[in-house]
């Protein structure tokens, strides 16, 4: 399966990421991740019956702490790095959201 | 390549009267700037901010204040580290102008011991990379050899400590990406046990891989910076409430009985034979200092990187998708509409390498891919972490190459992404399985006329620092005679 990996799963995928590639980039990422793919296929061999996945080493035994009220981040500081802050009206400003 | 002073030398200085934080402020800032000219180590120098905390330091000691663990003492950061105030890229067009509202935790109790901090390093984009040479702001060199990489993905870090502009620098550790470039550019490097070090304000890349850690001159050195920087922290769910020793009080020098494992079959497949050479002597070193030499196998560890490259770039996928051009950085200007904004954003913000990791990440989170490759490797994971933790019911410390070779040339690798990738094969188990690590300079290869630095890497049990720390200063001390 991933040694057949398209052009056409590039561009699936990319556009599930969100990133318009260039047609070099989607030539190129093709053949490298068709490469990695089939080098990380070597996993499939090992017999993983019953074995519980690691997501994550620790599970979090100190996640749980007390609440404790503190002032957040001020709307200006929010939108300080904003490329298109509206600090006056406290908002994000985007394109056309709708139609598009 | 020695420093002028360590860490403790700084701050026994500052704290005696002998030097005043400002004079060694000033020496640092200079030699900064020197290496961000000839080896691009840094992406930022912060002379005016430096010098008013070590002013802020002479006036605390002039007034009789107790000083801190660091004070006086420069460091500088790896540019994923929040600075309240300060530029803060990820080596990054997409964050080229992006200015954090707050401290990393890690960064705060820095400055609270007293440290000085010098400037942002520059380091591979997003930390992705084994070489620095996905910096949107151009590779470092290793100081060393200046046609040669530094090591990734901290590796101006690496090379401010190796050039002597800092006796401490922090890096991050997601695969080997403080260990590495120790290696290459002939300093320590300690990832400390994954939760042990607070990542909030960490740049996320891998979020069940990363951990900050210290890059020195000396063992002792790395002792007392994860000292400082360790410890639980409410912003960080997956930092423990395990208690933090002081780790500059392990460092005895004493190894007699330490049960020192070798995966032989594993360190001979493919190393050089500078390294090779170099990693023998040093584990005979170690026995000749009383340690004992247990062979040991780790079955799974030959799947470390296809393991780790799977589980990275999926976390990798998730974590990046908060870079779409509202909240913070770069955004493209030529887009009619959100989606339009979003795409172009991330295509024209992210260098190739950050891009082609979140398609591959996204790739085997997908339908139809989820459980033969992400499940799949999380499983793996759980065998790889199983062998280590066999291996450390009859051994104290598990020792391999940090490297299986000497830096590299620039461009050597960059339009194979597989081969780089394979070069990481010794570091990135002690991520998978949470596991502390710390290279330490062993030797030099020759090659080329130039002499290329080499490093060795102990692993060990979670939340024993304190051991692997003792065993590595150990061997500084019997290999400096």
């Amino acid at each position: 399966m991933a040694a057949s990996l398209t052009i056409e799963d590039v561009e699936r995928v990319a556009a599930l990421a969100h990133i318009e590639l260039t047609d070099e980039e989607k030539t190129l990422f093709t053949r490298q991740l068709a490469d990695i793919l089939h080098y990380a296929e070597q996993i499939q061999a090992l017999d993983t019956r019953d074995i519980p996945a690691t997501a994550h080493v620790r599970m979090g035994d100190d996640a749980e702490r007390e609440d404790q009220p503190r002032p957040s981040l001020t709307v200006p500081d929010a939108l300080g790095n904003a490329p298109d802050g509206a600090p006056d009206a406290g908002l994000f400003r985007v394109p056309r959201v709708i139609g598009g | 390549m020695a420093l002028s002073r360590s860490a403790f030398e700084i701050r026994d200085a500052v704290r005696s009267g002998e030097a005043s934080a400002t004079e060694i402020c000033r020496e640092s800032l200079q030699r900064c700037d020197s290496a961000a000219t000839t080896l691009n180590a840094f992406n930022l120098v912060t002379p005016e901010r430096a010098l008013e905390r070590a002013a802020a330091i002479d006036r605390a000691r002039a007034a009789g204040d107790a000083l801190g663990p660091l004070a006086g003492v420069p460091v500088a950061l790896k540019d994923n580290l929040c600075l309240r105030g300060v530029r803060t890229t990820a080596s990054s067009k997409i964050l080229e102008n992006f200015l954090p509202p707050y401290d990393a935790t890690a960064v705060r109790l820095l400055e609270a011991a007293g440290a000085v901090i010098v400037g942002k390093t520059n380091c591979d984009e997003f930390a992705m990379g084994s070489s620095n040479e996905n910096s949107a702001f151009g590779p470092v060199r290793n100081p060393w050899a200046l046609d040669r990489i530094p090591g990734g993905s901290s590796g101006g870090s690496a090379a401010a400590v190796a050039a002597g502009c800092v006796p401490l620098a922090l890096g991050s550790d997601t695969g080997g990406s403080i260990r590495q470039p120790a290696s290459f550019c002939g300093v320590v490097g300690l990832k400390p046990t994954y939760g042990r070090v607070s990542r909030f304000g960490l740049l996320a890349f891998a979020s069940s891989l990363d951990q900050i850690g210290p890059f020195s001159g000396s063992v002792a050195d790395s002792a007392l910076a994860l000292s400082v920087i360790a410890g639980w922290d409410g912003a960080d769910a997956t930092s423990t409430r395990t208690p933090v020793p002081d780790y500059t009080a392990a460092l005895t020098g004493d190894v007699n009985g330490l049960r020192v494992g070798v995966p032989r079959a594993f360190v001979t497949e493919g190393v050089h034979d500078g390294v090779r050479r170099a990693f023998d002597a040093a584990i005979d070193t170690l026995r000749q200092a009383g340690a004992s030499i247990v062979d040991i196998e780790l079955p799974h560890a030959r799947y470390a990187i296809p393991v780790y490259y799977l589980v990275c770039t999926a976390e990798a996928s998730s974590n990046l998708a908060r870079y779409d051009g509202v909240k913070y950085g770069y955004r493209a200007t030529d887009a009619e509409t959100l989606r339009e904004m979003y795409s172009r954003t991330r295509d024209q913000g992210f260098g190739p390498e950050v891009k082609r990791r979140i398609v591959l990440g996204t790739y085997v989170l997908s339908a139809g891919y989820y459980d033969a490759f992400y499940l799949k490797a999380q499983q793996v994971r759980t065998l790889l972490r199983r062998d280590y933790e066999q291996a450390f019911e009859r051994v104290d410390v598990v020792a391999m190459p940090t490297s299986p070779g000497p830096p590299f040339k620039l461009g050597e690798k960059t339009e194979d992404p597989l081969q780089m990738y394979l070069g990481d094969i010794f570091t990135v188990s002690a991520n998978l399985a949470g596991l502390p690590g710390i290279s330490v300079p062993c030797g030099f290869a020759d090659e080329d006329g130039a002499r290329l630095p080499i490093g060795f890497q102990l692993l060990g049990r979670p939340f024993e620092e304190s051991t692997l720390l003792r065993a590595a200063d150990a061997y500084e001390r019997l290999a400096r005679v």
